[in-house]
């Protein structure tokens, strides 16, 4: 009831621009010169659409109130006009040939990516981002943050409390503003769409292909988006959230990534105890494992096994490290993870939930690459 | 059968007793009242996976059912309302209303004919039983784009296969059937240029049907060998490419809408000229039309895929090509306008559905103009302003004609009349409720929702709210409808042989309810001239 006053209030107000903005009647005029020129566009085939509806619609809407055979018109015999027909033809074409122009401006410098200063590799997984800096070499994943996968299942106020709502992830997309950046998109598993609206970009991600696309950011702030292409369960829950910061930040930002890299490659290297194994793994389980086979290793049977007594978890390492890396069926592969990380949550996946299987330390996954 | 002998076996006279009456049937109006009662049950269980989703999307948050079922949900949603109800209810239109038309007795294959209609409840069984199968039902959406369909689909993706295929057979047997009807069976005495639109855009749909049913075959029959038989048509990792599965697709897709809407053009150019009591206006034009918009169908299939990395020049062609369909599809609007103007309207049951078509079909027409310039396409693309343009033609633009063709022909096909109040009531009530429910969706894509999700932000609550609540309502006065077609047949009152003051056709030229048997004896070149649409 509550939303329906709102909505009401929304409705009456609708004259005003600010409530247009509020509730999102319209496309984001965006912060990229090629997100401008989409809106531009957007907006001048929409008023010429409204223009036609105005004249066809309003000839209609006449001849429904005057033509009718309560007010005593008698119908009148013509059929045919080549003139009329002729009108309506080429009317239409002129106006599509004027439609046709810009879009085709529009069309031929978004497609060009030459002008780029630095490079994004943007992979799809199911069901998470993975982001590499080629240049810079930096890599992380991206997935929804654990405190909103938390409330999708709450109550209307958890769900206002966490801010953004499904539009939040653990780890951000960093780039500096003014700067032009190509994205090189791909997939490792089925089809997803790297979709920001504020960019103007949405582009498919291909498996076993490699798409780009392009954007110059002119504002600092924090953009979200989604995946926009069906790629399966949670294909509603793959949010996108990327920082535009200053030159400035970006550089101190790019160098605190490269020293987390290198921890990690070191950590990689060493021996690790049981009881981090357990812990680190919990929490990539949480993050990468638990949207299918659940928090507490139930699964979803039969379509996601479950954990507890799975003979894989219980079974040889060696089969459980090439699952884990190279995915099975429905299963995808999380090659993409780093090593300490893999060793980790295959130590908690055998050992958790009741299950008895061996530890598996960093260097058993590297040698299983 | 030996309807040429004028032996007097009662075989001949009527219908066999019983439920074997229908599984036996080869009669063109048994037979296309099976598929337009299938069709209606087919609409009602899509609609019930309709309101499912509409359920969960009522508010944000996951309420009722996991993410994997909802997408379940809508594959199966989209499946069932294209080939379970769309299709299926044209072809009984076609059925019902074209041999009547062209003066013919029968259709040309009627044996086929019942194998075409028999396929489909076997299809429809098969599609709909993967909701109980291991794994779930296809979720993969309509479009079942590999690798999703392929590598990470669910084992009951076989049986969708198959269930694809049968509709497959069925359609094409169907198109087959009505090319032979009207090309061989038309009265000797009726041209081309005689024929009612609705038997030209049945014609010219046929032939899009032909074409395009084998390529779909060819897409499943690829994912079934990709699937079962280590081919990689669509897989990278085997020298395949998933972009080439949404070519296959799109080629057949695209003629598909077609399919689905030039019949429609056809019911309405019956119904708006009636109405007006005044000729269809430029019946040629409309012809050439028609012909054009089926034609283009068939070179502008990627307009749907201006985001999987075409090339630019690709995507050029494909833009202005798309942009071309406008010039047809606008002729036609301005033709049924001027059928309308200086008439003397009445605003019957079947009218008001048409008119409503021209409006709301129109807005769908804008929002598929926008859709065709690609840059735009870039913010549109797969979002719920996509869903709201689709639903627009196809819901408010095939289903609606349907919904007045059922109206129009009901006193021809039953010999009574429907109740007029309370089919002004229903009419009013879905017309108001299918805005509520699709309208706001423009928004909800505008603003940045994208379709297939089965939870969203809260900036987009307010509006799905709204969209649930018309989709209840609208869902709902299929109740009423059901109600209004029963009650016609069980109670109506006796219709005349021609109910409407200004309708011309053959068919009205029947016996109030048209006889089991029609045209034995083939019109007459001065009944035919009589009852043109091209006087």
């Amino acid at each position: 009831m509550k939303r329906l006053t709102t909505l009401l209030s929304a409705l009456v107000g609708m004259m005003s621009t600010n409530v247009f903005a509020e509730y999102g009647l319209n496309m984001t005029e965006g912060v990229t010169s090629i997100s401008h020129d989409i809106y531009d566009l957007h907006m001048m085939i929409f008023w010429i659409c409204v223009a036609i509806a105005v004249v066809v619609f309003g000839a209609m809407i006449y001849s429904l109130y005057a033509h009718r055979q309560s007010k005593g018109a008698v119908a009148a015999q013509f059929h045919e006009s080549t003139k009329a027909e002729l009108v309506w033809t080429i009317v239409p074409i002129i106006i599509l040939v004027l439609m046709a122009i810009p879009a085709t401006k529009v069309l031929i410098d978004l497609e060009d990516t030459s002008k780029a200063e630095m490079t994004v590799k943007i992979t799809g997984h199911q069901w998470k981002w993975q982001y590499d800096y080629p240049e810079e070499g930096i890599s992380f994943i991206s997935n929804l943050a654990q405190s909103h996968k938390d409330v999708v299942e709450g109550s209307d106020a958890d769900r206002e409390a966490v801010g953004n709502y499904l539009l939040e992830v653990d780890k951000h997309l960093v780039l500096p503003v003014d700067t032009s950046v190509r994205f090189l998109i791909t997939s490792n598993d089925v089809i997803h769409n790297w979709w920001v609206p504020e960019f103007g970009v949405k582009q498919d991600a291909n498996p076993g292909f490699i798409n780009d696309a392009w954007a110059q950011i002119d504002e600092i702030g924090t953009y979200r988006g989604q995946c926009a292409e069906l790629c399966g369960k949670d294909h509603g829950f793959m949010p996108i959230v990327v920082d535009v910061v200053s030159k400035a930040d970006y550089a101190k930002w790019v160098s605190e990534q490269q020293a987390v890299a290198k921890a990690a490659a070191d950590s990689a290297n060493k021996t690790w105890s049981k009881a981090e194994l357990m812990t680190q793994g919990e929490s990539v389980y949480n993050t990468n494992c638990a949207g299918c086979h659940k928090k507490d290793g139930s699964g979803m049977p039969p379509i996601f096994p479950a954990m507890t007594g799975s003979p894989i978890a219980n079974g040889a390492a060696a089969d459980h490290i090439g699952i884990v890396l190279h995915g099975k069926g429905g299963m995808p592969t999380f090659k993409m993870l780093g090593d300490a990380d893999l060793a980790a949550v295959i130590t908690y996946e055998r050992n958790a939930f009741g299950n008895t299987g061996s530890v598996v330390q960093p260097s058993d996954v590297t040698s299983a690459r | 059968m030996t309807t040429a002998t004028a032996s007097h076996d009662d075989h001949h006279h009527g219908p066999e007793k019983g439920l074997m009456r229908w599984v036996k049937t080869t009669n063109h109006k048994d037979i296309g009242s099976l598929y337009m009662w299938f069709a209606f049950t087919m609409l009602l269980v899509g609609g019930a996976f309709a309101m499912g989703i509409r359920a969960e999307l009522l508010a944000p948050g996951m309420q009722l059912m996991d993410p994997h079922f909802f997408n379940q949900l809508t594959t199966m949603h989209g499946l069932i309302m294209v080939f379970g109800a769309i299709m299926p209810a044209f072809v009984g239109l076609g059925n019902w209303l074209i041999p009547m038309m062209v003066g013919a007795p029968d259709m040309a294959l009627p044996r086929m004919n019942n194998w075409s209609f028999w396929i489909l409840p076997f299809a429809g069984g098969i599609l709909l039983s993967t909701f109980f199968m291991e794994g779930g039902a296809p979720a993969f959406g309509w479009t079942f784009y590999a690798p999703l369909s392929t590598t990470f689909a669910p084992d009951s993706t076989d049986f969708f296969i198959f269930g694809v295929h049968l509709l497959g057979f069925s359609s094409i047997m169907g198109a087959i059937n009505i090319i032979a009807t009207v090309l061989n069976m038309r009265a000797p005495e009726m041209k081309l240029m005689d024929m009612p639109l609705f038997v030209w855009t049945w014609l010219i749909t046929s032939f899009l049907l032909i074409g395009a049913m084998p390529v779909l075959a060819g897409a499943v029959t690829m994912m079934l060998t990709d699937r079962n038989f280590g081919t990689a048509f669509f897989d990278a990792t085997g020298g395949g490419d998933p972009v080439m599965f949404q070519h296959i697709f799109w080629f057949f897709g695209h003629p598909e809408v077609y399919i689905m809407i030039l019949p429609a053009f056809g019911v309405v150019s019956h119904i708006i000229p009636t109405f007006a009591r005044k000729p269809l206006f430029g019946y040629s034009s409309m012809v050439y039309a028609t012909a054009s918009i089926a034609f283009l169908s068939y070179i502008v299939w990627a307009h749907h895929m201006f985001l999987t990395g075409m090339p630019v020049a690709g995507e050029l062609y494909f833009m202005y090509a798309t942009m071309l369909i406008a010039v047809p599809t606008g002729v036609k609007v301005f033709n049924w306008i001027s059928t309308m103007w200086r008439g003397s309207m009445t605003f019957e049951t079947p009218m008001l559905w048409a008119i409503s078509f021209v409006f709301l079909f129109t807005i769908g027409g804008f929002s598929g103009l926008m859709l065709g310039i690609a840059p735009a396409d870039i913010q549109y693309h797969d979002t719920y302003f996509v869903v709201a343009h689709f639903h627009y033609v196809l819901v408010t633009g095939a289903l609606w004609s349907i919904i007045a063709a059922t109206f129009y022909w009901l006193p021809k096909w039953t010999g009574k009349m429907y109740n007029e109040g309370l089919a002004k009531v229903h009419f009013w009530w879905a017309v108001i409720s299918v805005n509520v429910l699709f309208f706001p969706q423009h928004f909800l894509g505008l603003a940045g929702m994208p379709r297939r999700i089965p939870d969203y932000s809260l900036q987009f609550a307010d509006f799905n709210f709204i969209s649930s609540i018309g989709g209840f309502a609208f869902g709902a006065s299929f109740i009423l409808l059901t109600y209004i077609v029963i009650d016609c047949v069980r109670n109506g009152k006796p219709a005349t042989a021609r109910p409407w003051e200004g309708a011309k056709g053959l068919e009205w030229t029947l016996e109030p309810k048209a006889q089991y048997h029609s045209f034995n004896t083939p019109p007459s070149r001065k009944l035919i001239e009589q009852e043109s649409q091209n006087s």
